[in-house]
């Protein structure tokens, strides 16, 4: 069966988010770039597949600039067997990968398409169920376990009230959660391989989509900073204090 | 671990311990004379950050001479060199509201930074780096960010190549679910490039006894951070430095303030760990420092993006380690190529990779299958440009050491009027015996931060980007555990509270109600201060699992 992993380049979660002086967006500027942790996930869920001898064929497959092919190299030091890289500047958004990947599958007929339930840079969480939409396929979003037997796929998913099993008939979409599993490191060999293996490039005119974004960025706001504790003198200020200051008692 | 693991081994012909701008100008040349010579090599980079540039902090104003030899067309490559130094202002802080600017006649003239048949640039190191990097994939290196030598593999007194550290190895010492052994990589040279105080380094200089015959390296701890300010306030090129004022006459230092591209200007001071009063904390005195109307005027109205820490090596020739051992090379501030007197060390540290990389290049085409200690580097090392700079700089750090910023400046500025004819100064204290006890010493009151121009240490570090993962053993390992609490303590009120730049040594109140000593290894920004400062050199720094520390921008 053939394994399609979505993956995403986004600011390294270590990375403090700056917003740019003008307001305009996040400043990316010489910030460290990494692949979304719920697409590494998904990596990892492709590479346990294959292993397991479910999986004959990983393919990874990301929508961005050129430098994004940096994460796809990564998914191929972690396992993944060749990746397809739709380039484009545009600022994408969820609808415009969904309908990038949709003719991927089209075109590769994967046996399961894997990706992280959100990516960490706008938290979305759309581009999983998009896909499933447009291409007709069952999904079983943020999952926690999941189990191919032969033309089913059993998905565990994380739902608000605890543990929900959900049984699809393959071809299907699955995206993970962060329990699901955990991440191996690549070994070095390994990323050395990788730098070998196909990586085939595609802008959206040749899949004869248009990927561009179809919301404004009107304006970009950091939260506002925590202001500063105060040291109160005794209880009848305190309680003056939030009455009066904080309003949260009456 | 005692216990034998089955590692993996790869072969190299070359293998350089850290992609800083020595290591990664080394590669290049490498890979360039293999390429003219139609020769196949195969160069290995190892680099502890989680990418190029995450571990690099640096001024700076860099003198492009070196890059211009390995890339004479570098500009056509678009290296980051966009803001040359255009104007150069040096002040002497008299208090926290007085200065006094010197006159350009009066200053030492390398540290002048406009004028010559040079032009100098204000460029961020860590973006000079991230370019090389991909200069030097270009060629055919292989750079492994993420992935920290742990140690160097030595055989019969032959360093054979690295071992990378494991991964996934739990604060218990036993291996997680993740568990990966580090994998050996053996070359026929391995070059370290690891910058000031590497750790592997420092053990290469103890176990070839490198540093024979020489002073004891000095070491200065710089601070910096990045700050966006208004358009208005911006003058790209702009180059201020200064000294005096906040720090006493017995304590040497000196700031920066620099104009860079995009609206960004940065601030730093680097203070020298030859300090003697325990109390003082150079985190502090850092930010207090910026409030002086001198520095404020060009921060105020801006917002501060990053900070960082970093030991930087500035004793200079007196204290330069000879660099070659048999199967290999220390280079750049891992062996302490820095020219104090020019406050640069970008350039002759990358002058040193160049010339490894010559010396290394010619045994392995020579058919020479490694393992041999290279003399050549030597030689040409010592016949080149970087050196007879450091020789004709080399009295400057002792001299103000000795003499104090304006005794030891009158001594430079004499001494490179008379082409360094004056008689060579040495300061034979190592930085970790130089401090008094704590009972003879000044307790010093700093000023609470402002929130605006000065930060307390933890929203810093946090502007550090610094990760570590947390279930790993403590990279920061004591000799005597007891000793912090036994024996600094009562004599230097714990010092390592304050030169950490990162709040990484607590003293706190145990459950007994006894002090205990903590370290949060999780917020160190790998400078080494504590590695080298500790006054009973019971602290050393190993480095922690690939990927950890700091994530620096443009630093």
């Amino acid at each position: 069966m053939k394994v399609f992993v979505a993956v995403k380049r986004v600011i390294d979660y270590n990375v403090k988010i700056r917003v740019k002086p003008d307001h305009s967006d996040v400043d990316l500027t010489s910030v460290k770039m990494a692949m979304n942790p719920f697409c590494e996930i998904a990596v990892e869920e492709a590479v346990r597949l294959k292993e397991k001898g479910v999986a004959t064929e990983i393919v990874a497959v990301t929508i961005g600039p050129k430098a994004a092919q940096e994460q796809l190299r990564t998914a191929l030091a972690l396992g993944a067997d060749r990746a397809i890289h739709v380039e484009t500047d545009e600022r994408v958004e969820s609808l415009g990968a969904a309908k990038a990947l949709a003719k991927l599958v089209e075109e590769e007929q994967p046996g399961l398409v894997i990706l992280g339930k959100q990516a960490i840079d706008t938290d979305n969480n759309q581009t999983g169920q998009m896909l499933a939409a447009l291409t007709g396929l069952p999904q079983g979003t943020f999952a926690s376990a999941v189990d191919v037997d032969g033309e089913k796929v059993q998905v565990t998913r994380e739902v608000d009230g605890g543990l929900q099993t959900v049984e699809l008939t393959l071809p299907a979409i699955v995206t993970t959660d962060l329990r699901l599993n955990e991440p191996r490191y690549a070994k070095l060999p390994d990323i050395m391989k990788a730098k070998k293996k196909p990586l085939d490039v595609k802008t959206p005119a040749d899949l004869g989509v248009s990927v561009g974004s179809r919301v404004k960025l009107v304006k970009v706001e950091p939260p506002a900073e925590r202001q500063g504790g105060v040291k109160v003198g005794s209880v009848d200020e305190l309680v003056d204090k939030l009455k009066n200051e904080a309003k949260v008692i009456s | 671990m005692t216990s034998v693991t089955e590692r993996d081994s790869m072969d190299f012909d070359v293998v350089i311990v850290g992609a800083g701008p020595s290591g990664l100008a080394a590669a290049c040349r490498l890979m360039q004379q293999a390429n003219a010579a139609e020769q196949e090599l195969t160069v290995c980079v190892v680099e502890k950050g989680s990418e190029v540039g995450a571990h690099i902090l640096s001024g700076a104003v860099f003198e492009p001479r070196a890059l211009a030899e390995l890339f004479p067309d570098w500009e056509e490559r678009g290296a980051p060199l966009t803001t040359p130094a255009i104007r150069d202002e040096l002040y002497l802080l008299k208090d926290a509201e007085k200065a006094q600017k010197l006159p350009n006649a009066l200053v030492p003239k390398s540290m002048h930074n406009t004028g010559g048949d040079m032009p100098r640039y204000v460029i961020s190191a860590g973006n000079l780096c991230r370019w090389l990097a991909e200069q030097a994939e270009g060629l055919g290196v292989e750079i492994f960010p993420g992935f920290a030598a742990q140690e160097a593999i030595i055989e019969e007194g032959v360093v054979k190549g690295i071992l990378i550290g494991d991964m996934g190895v739990g604060a218990d010492g036993a291996p997680k679910d993740s568990y990966m052994p580090g994998m050996e990589l053996r070359a026929k040279y391995t070059l370290f490039a690891e910058g000031a105080r590497g750790h592997i380094g420092k053990r290469l200089i103890q176990k070839y006894d490198l540093a024979a015959g020489k002073d004891p390296q000095h070491y200065g701890i710089g601070l910096k951070e990045l700050w966006d300010i208004p358009a208005e306030q911006h003058e790209p090129g702009l180059v201020l430095h200064g000294s005096g004022w906040p720090l006493d006459k017995s304590t040497h230092g000196g700031w920066f303030l620099y104009h860079a591209e995009n609206q960004q200007v940065v601030v730093g001071l680097i203070m020298d760990l030859s300090y003697q009063n325990p109390w003082l904390s150079p985190f502090d005195e850092f930010q207090r420092m910026k409030h002086h109307p001198v520095l404020a005027k060009h921060l105020e109205g801006g917002k501060r993006v990053a900070y960082g820490a970093r030991a930087i090596v500035k004793g200079g020739l007196n204290c330069l380690p000879k660099m070659t051992f048999p199967g290999g090379l220390l280079i750049g501030c891992d062996a302490g190529t820095l020219n104090f007197a020019k406050i640069k060390g970008l350039h002759t540290a990358m002058k040193s990779g160049l010339v490894a990389a010559e010396a290394v290049f010619e045994a392995i085409a020579g058919g020479d299958e490694g393992g041999q200690e290279l003399t050549a580097f030597t030689e040409k090392w010592e016949a080149s440009w970087a050196y007879a700079e450091l020789k004709e700089s080399a009295s400057f750090g002792p001299a103000i050491h000795k003499y104090g910023t304006v005794g030891g400046g009158a001594y430079n500025f004499v001494n490179q009027l008379l082409g360094g004819k004056l008689p060579n100064v040495h300061d034979t204290t190592p930085d970790h015996a130089a401090l008094k006890p704590a009972a003879e010493c000044e307790k010093i009151d700093y000023p609470k931060p402002d929130g605006k121009l000065s930060f307390d240490k933890l929203s810093s570090v946090f502007l550090s980007n610094t990760n570590h993962e947390e279930d790993q053993p403590c990279h920061l390992r004591l000799a005597d555990p007891e000793l912090p609490i036994r024996d600094n303590l009562p004599t230097y009120a714990e010092p390592a509270s304050r030169y950490c730049p990162a709040g990484v040594y607590e003293v706190i109140e145990g459950d007994d109600g006894k002090p205990q000593f903590q370290i949060n290894f999780q917020n160190c920004v790998h400078c080494k201060t504590c590695d080298i400062k500790d006054p009973a050199q019971n602290i050393t720094w190993v480095a922690p699992e690939g990927g950890g520390g700091p994530n620096y921008p443009n630093m």
